[in-house]
């Protein structure tokens, strides 16, 4: 694992210097206030002008006394920055891997069960439309809708300007208005994935020996197909979705962007264009351990779902 | 405070407080302290809380901020301002000569990574006879000096022992300006709250809330349900978008001067480009009005050279050159272009005359007004063609290293019409701001009189010659200078757009009692 991390560190380090443009360029290009003095004293401070193995070999020391180092944008330590941004990452992530999962899985038994049938035709066409649209079209136009025309949700942000004057019920009321639309959107991808998955998983299943054991000694369909189908059609659904992670924190770059959600994602993408390489690979640290995280749970899941692995001495 | 018109006989509305002012912008703030704050952001919280020794009127004029007045003496060395007394800062301890000398050390310590020390450079030192007066002595008479002291003032009793680059200052900002800082959520949004004992007077709005929204049309969205009180728009959003009953109902919208002008920069090393002639026909040939009708929608007002018609550097009798690409032939040909191989490209030497614009990406104002001047250029032989680059490609690898041909880009100016770093012969080194190797001696030469000359009758008389060079020898096709356009909800009364702006009187705002929105 931890060779891992260092290549994912070498390459994202790399590849981030490699594009044009530095931290410092944003304060001083093309503002006729600014002389080649205050640029060249600027790449200095935030040592800009080592050669770029030594600034690797810098910033990798630190990383081992688990310091992220300091913004270039407002001098603020990496980690305050990550630290005030990951928990509503975390919150509509894990909202959305909740609703992928309780959306997809009766969605995709049922089309497997009546495979043909019209359900499993009109949600076939879904889930293509569902793949299809790009998240910040859909999210603009719910927006438009829900937030504009009918006025019944917010239109952007995570609480209301007067949140700290409510009461907690009415705090939990009005995070949950502001977290509809981003969490539908996030999801909308994954249900039409997931859903897929496990339609074929199912469907795979189904045509197993011991299902048609199953049936042939006469237990109820219903047993049969939610004690023994399910459980192992659920296998390959559980590494996949514990693989998703990556794509679901990219996913929240957009969404917290259009929705105005302060997270980590939308931290990302001004690092970015900042070119605020701390910030940058600090959050790329951060998500790399949150995806090894997801792999973890995943097993963990196995667990449960499949009595043949058990993690013993 | 603003007075009623004398014709309303009707009795006067008394501004009543109280209400909260939200503003909606695609970037949050990076840092709050005046002299690293460089993004637009940043400077307009900074703006708020913090005050300069001095500020620009509504007839673009210097006048006091923090300083009452100043005199010039020694024939422009030293500028000798008067300073304010009883003014406090907001945690409050008094403000004094201290705080601007502090300001000024802060300003060229080689350890602040301040963007701004230009202009301080000049100064030769800076003295504080008694604790509301300040001395400062320039090397020799530098007249933007004394523009270059709307630099906000920083209190020295909080910042005397911090590190620039860790101090909480950064984040909990005390000025001495109409707002106080109250709290900021980063990436969400920075809250402020009026000071009572502002020294013009108390603000009538209450709070001032700055909210981040970081997509344009989100930002639109939530304008549209009344979420934010006041937004830029493009003209597109405020020709058509925000023509309905229900905008019109609740928004005002203002349109004034924008400080700045577009432009197409050619690279003077080029040779097709090195004959003034050419560049001069290239102007003939393009329709400036076109692009103002096709791109701004009509918002707009055909450039005349470096200066906007707002300030008074700008030249009557510069009158930008009328669409005529018959004109634009005849010299070209002149020139020795002409279309010798029937191939409808005019050419010289066995070439074609072709060459590419680069431009940024994101700005599609300057994309759009890149391919009608593409058009018209191919109406008279020329063949032209457009790349867009991400912004940090762009100037990095082509601009700072002049590897361009022609770009679209555009200036934001500021009230002080001195322009040595953009056209002066000796800022043409990679990054400097003469891009386009652009030289002549003649403007040399009143570029730095115009920095030497504090008479303001003398200095108009140079920038109304610069202007006439500058637009005759056409370092760069001056296209238009865009209208500022901005909708303000309805509610707020004494809204008045200026020659500088619409926000300078934003203390003089305010909401009756009857539509007040928040309650605080």
């Amino acid at each position: 694992m931890i060779p891992i991390l260092f290549g994912i560190t070498l390459i994202s380090f790399a590849v981030i210097h490699m594009a044009p443009g530095k931290p410092t360029d944003l304060v001083t290009q093309l503002n006729p206030k600014v002389s080649m003095e205050a640029r060249e004293k600027l790449n200095k401070i935030h040592g800009l002008d080592k050669p770029l193995y030594v600034q690797y070999l810098d910033w990798i020391k630190k990383i081992g006394r688990l310091d992220f180092g300091k913004s270039f944008a407002d001098s603020r330590p990496v980690i305050d920055k990550i630290a005030e941004r990951l928990p509503i990452t975390l919150l509509i992530n894990v909202l959305s891997i909740f609703i992928i999962f309780i959306v997809s899985i009766p969605v995709g038994i049922k089309s497997a069960l009546r495979k043909g049938a019209p359900f499993d035709k009109i949600s076939t066409v879904a889930v293509f439309i569902g793949f299809a649209i790009p998240s910040f079209w859909l999210a603009l136009l719910l927006i438009s809708f829900f937030g504009v025309h009918l006025g019944i949700l917010p239109v952007s942000g995570i609480v209301s300007l007067d949140f700290e004057k409510l009461n907690l019920l009415q705090k939990i009321f009005d995070l949950s208005r502001h977290l509809i639309l981003p969490v539908f959107v996030l999801s909308i991808g994954g249900i039409a994935g997931f859903s897929r998955y496990m339609r074929q998983s199912m469907l795979s299943v189904e045509h197993q020996d011991y299902i048609r054991t199953a049936r042939a000694k006469g237990l109820p369909e219903k047993e049969v197909i939610y004690r023994h189908a399910l459980k192992n059609a659920l296998l390959p659904i559980i590494t996949i979705l514990g693989l998703s992670i990556p794509a679901l924190l990219s996913g929240s770059v957009i969404v917290e962007k259009v929705f105005s959600i302060p997270g980590m994602g939308l931290l990302m993408f001004e690092s970015v264009f900042m070119r605020d390489y701390n910030v940058i690979m600090g959050i790329l640290i951060v998500s790399a351990f949150l995806t090894l995280l997801g792999n973890l749970l995943a097993d963990i899941a196995y667990v449960y779902a499949d009595p043949r692995i058990r993690y013993e001495k | 405070m603003e007075t009623c018109p004398r014709s309303n006989n009707e009795t006067c509305p008394r501004p009543t407080r109280g209400d909260a002012f939200v503003v909606g912008n695609i970037g949050d703030a990076r840092t709050l302290i005046p002299i690293l704050a460089s993004d637009s952001p940043s400077s307009y919280i900074v703006a708020l809380v913090f005050s300069g020794l001095v500020k620009y009127d509504t007839n673009v004029e210097l006048t006091g901020d923090l300083a009452e007045s100043w005199d010039i003496e020694d024939e422009g060395l030293a500028i000798v301002f008067h300073l304010r007394k009883n003014v406090r800062w907001h945690d409050g301890h008094p403000f004094t000569a201290e705080d601007v000398k502090f300001t000024y050390e802060k300003l060229i310590d080689p350890a602040v990574p301040t963007p701004y020390g230009g202009d301080f450079k000049m100064i030769d030192r800076l003295e504080i006879p008694d604790a509301f007066t300040v001395k400062v002595i320039y090397k020799e008479p530098f007249s933007p000096g004394l523009t270059s002291w709307h630099m906000p003032i920083m209190p020295k009793h909080l910042l005397e022992n911090e590190s620039f680059v860790t101090t909480k200052f950064a984040r909990a900002p005390v000025g001495t300006g109409p707002y106080k800082f109250k709290r900021w959520k980063s990436g969400e949004r920075i809250d402020l709250v009026a000071n009572e004992d502002y020294f013009e007077h108390a603000p009538y709005i209450d709070r001032y809330i700055y909210r981040v929204i970081p997509d344009q049309a989100t930002l639109f969205l939530e304008l549209e349900t009344e979420g934010i009180d006041l937004m830029s728009l493009e003209p597109i959003q405020f020709k058509k978008l925000t023509d309905t009953r229900f905008f019109k109902k609740r928004f005002k919208k203002f349109k004034y001067p924008f400080f700045g002008y577009t432009y197409m920069a050619y690279n003077l090393k080029d040779e097709k480009f090195k004959d003034k002639r050419v560049r001069q026909a290239l102007n003939y040939a393009v329709n400036k009005q076109e692009l103002i009708e096709g791109v701004l929608f009509g918002l707009g007002r055909i450039s005349a050279g470096q200066f906007v018609p707002e300030s008074w550097a700008y030249n009557e009798d510069v009158k930008p050159y009328p669409f005529d690409p018959e004109k634009a032939k005849t010299v070209l040909a002149e020139c020795g272009w002409q279309d010798t191989d029937g191939d409808d490209w005019i050419d010289k030497d066995g070439k074609n005359f072709e060459f590419t614009i680069l431009t940024n990406q994101g700005n599609d104002m300057r994309l759009k007004t890149a391919e009608i001047i593409q058009r018209r250029l191919k109406d008279i032989g020329i063949k032209v063609d457009i790349r867009v680059l991400e912004w940090a490609v762009f100037i990095n690898e082509f601009v700072d290293k002049k590897r361009f041909e022609a770009i679209m880009m555009g200036w934001g100016l500021g009230r002080e019409p001195d322009c040595f770093d953009i056209f002066h012969s000796s800022k043409t080194g990679p990054g400097e701001f003469n891009f386009v190797s652009y030289s002549n001696p003649e403007l040399d030469a009143l570029l730095v009189a115009g920095r030497r000359t504090f008479d303001k009758e003398k200095r108009k008389q140079i920038y109304h010659k610069v202007q006439k060079i500058l637009y005759d020898d056409q370092p760069y096709m001056f296209l238009y200078v865009p209208d500022s356009l901005v909708a303000v909800h309805s509610r707020f009364e004494n809204v008045k757009p200026s020659a500088i702006g619409i926000g300078y009187n934003f203390i003089d705002w305010w909401v009756p009692k009857a539509k007040q929105r928040y309650r605080y």
